[in-house]
């Protein structure tokens, strides 16, 4: 048909040319569907997680950045001095340190951490805080599902009421 | 046809022009962008785009905060490349300073840059597919992206913005299964990268859509500014990593994906082999991280820089980043500019999209893979 001698040569070519344009227009569509098809039939490779549903099972990573917690040993006692840098390195104001004077049993005054107030839903966990702590008072915890339904709810008190200082740690 | 009284007819006919808004809302301006469309029919004539609807201020933001603090502003300016938002602020706070960071930081470094540009590849070509209609590439591309944001969230805490590149080398060590993964992810990616081919590549949809559709020249395109991979789609070769190397990049060998078509497809496909070009970069460094833990240099607490100007250009997933500050040696810069990729790269679409129709719009402002944060800042 290709060397056809005849006037409607152009014709014919037009109509070779939409056909095979339409041919590899339903052979592309087709490659693409072979893949979803696949995927389709193959159950192992769903890697949808169950999430409500999975919470017993959820395991996020142990640098996961999910909200700035202090520790506190058994004996409620945390390792904070009060000394504010966290305070001062936090770029939007997220944390205030309140301090009070206490009396050493030896007499002395002495400056100590009376609330560590956290504002969660200032925080851009930059890291900057517990980089920044000189005595790692400060970590990240791995709880993320913070949706609350007061805001009010996400100012928080890290030190734990009636904790102490971990002295033995400024010792040392 | 609408008629507003007997004897005044108003005809919306095939010459006549008028303006419509195409956002600040609109799906895939991917973000608060505003587009000022005028219209003949369903051609576009002209187009003026709106920025500043996410204006946060950050340059001003920067003034008043110490250079440690300004890390974590940059991760959300290009949200999708925080990793090298990061490193550009570094390398200038370190270039005034005069610090040399340790070989493991950097090439380090390197390696977190180009996982983070795999990772913003993969998710553009998730959201193209999906301007162009197609749903399944959405699935696909984030799937993959998945197992990278596992080894950014295993290492640096944070999955989109890590703020982990800081002044002097990294916040912490990296973890030590971080090799690992990165091991196990070039051959998946690998495994994976001709199904995207296969999948939207060949597509007769795709190419129809694309070829021919938003040729930028090459004049064009050094005169817009235009960086990154749109740019090296019109064979403007601006590749820093190539032209200027920091960090690691010189010890590795990177070669310049240009195509010289200058449309949609081409920009495509430079995206496309900007991935496979990665991952080789990746293949060459994952054996040359140097032994050891150091992870940063000692830096003071309050970084003063000496008084002067200071500028560090680096290339993100999206084109030139470049960081430029000015110091008189107090703990706060006293200006600090950001040249980012995605403002030069935006205007240009007012010259492309004259002709098109407003599908094709969609198809072009998606191929200069636009991040709107990063264009008002």
């Amino acid at each position: 048909m290709i060397n056809h001698p005849n006037k409607e040569l152009g014709g014919w070519q037009l109509f070779r040319k939409y056909f095979s344009e339409l041919w590899f227009g339903i052979r592309t569509l087709l490659k693409g569907l072979r893949i979803t098809s696949g995927y389709f039939f193959s159950p192992k490779e769903i890697i949808t997680e169950q999430y409500p549903e999975n919470r017993a099972t959820l395991k996020m990573f142990d640098r996961f950045k999910g909200e700035v917690i202090m520790s506190h040993t058994a004996e409620n006692r945390h390792r904070c001095t009060g000394c504010g840098i966290c305070e001062m390195n936090c770029p939007n104001g997220s944390i205030q340190v309140i301090t009070r004077k206490e009396t050493t049993p030896e007499g002395k005054s002495v400056r100590g951490l009376d609330k560590h107030i956290y504002h969660l839903g200032m925080c851009t966990f930059c890291g900057l805080c517990v980089k920044s702590c000189p005595s790692d008072a400060l970590a990240f915890g791995q709880k993320f599902e913070h949706a609350v339904f007061n805001r009010h709810h996400l100012t928080k008190v890290l030190n734990q009421p009636g904790s102490l200082l971990q002295k033995e740690i400024k010792a040392s | 046809m609408a008629q507003t009284s007997d004897s005044h007819q108003v005809i919306i006919g095939e010459h006549e022009q008028y303006t419509i808004n195409m956002g600040p809302q609109h799906p895939s301006t991917h973000g608060v962008l505003r587009f000022e469309l005028s219209l003949e029919g369903e051609t576009v004539v002209g187009v003026r785009s709106h920025c500043g609807y996410i204006h946060r201020g950050i340059e001003k933001m920067c003034e008043v905060s110490t250079y440690q603090q300004i890390i974590h502003l940059t991760d959300r300016m290009d949200y999708l490349s925080a990793h090298i938002n990061n490193e550009a602020v570094s390398l200038c706070v370190e270039k005034a300073l005069g610090i040399e960071v340790p070989e493991r930081v950097k090439v380090i470094r390197t390696i977190l840059s180009e996982l983070t540009r795999v990772g913003s590849h993969l998710l553009w070509w998730s959201a193209f597919g999906m301007d162009m209609g197609a749903l399944t590439t959405f699935f696909y591309g984030m799937r993959d992206r998945e197992k990278i944001l596992d080894i950014f969230e295993e290492s640096c805490g944070g999955r989109l913005l890590q703020s982990f590149i800081c002044p002097g080398g990294l916040m912490h060590d990296v973890h030590p299964n971080f090799v690992a993964r990165i091991r196990e992810l070039i051959p998946y990616l690998r495994k994976k990268l001709p199904e995207y081919d296969r999948l939207l590549t060949g597509n007769i949809i795709l190419q129809e859509r694309t070829r021919n559709i938003g040729v930028l020249s090459r004049q064009q395109a050094i005169a817009w500014g235009v960086t990154g991979p749109s740019g090296r789609g019109s064979a403007f070769s601006c590749d820093v990593r190539v032209h200027e190397p920091y960090s690691a990049y010189d010890r590795v060998k990177v070669n310049e994906v240009l195509y010289h078509q200058g449309d949609t497809f081409a920009r495509y496909r430079v995206r496309l082999d900007e991935i496979h070009e990665s991952l080789s970069i990746l293949e060459q460094l994952i054996d040359q991280i140097p032994e050891g833990n150091d992870y940063a240099v000692k830096m003071k607490p309050i970084i003063k820089l000496p008084a002067g100007d200071y500028y560090q250009r680096v290339e993100t997933a999206r084109g030139e980043l470049g960081v430029y500050m000015v110091s008189d040696g107090e703990k706060y810069p006293v200006r600090v500019k950001f040249r980012s990729p995605n403002f030069s790269n935006l205007f240009v679409i007012e010259q492309l999209a004259v002709g098109h129709k407003i599908a094709d719009l969609v198809a072009i402002s998606g191929s200069l893979d636009l991040v709107i944060p990063d264009i008002d800042r």
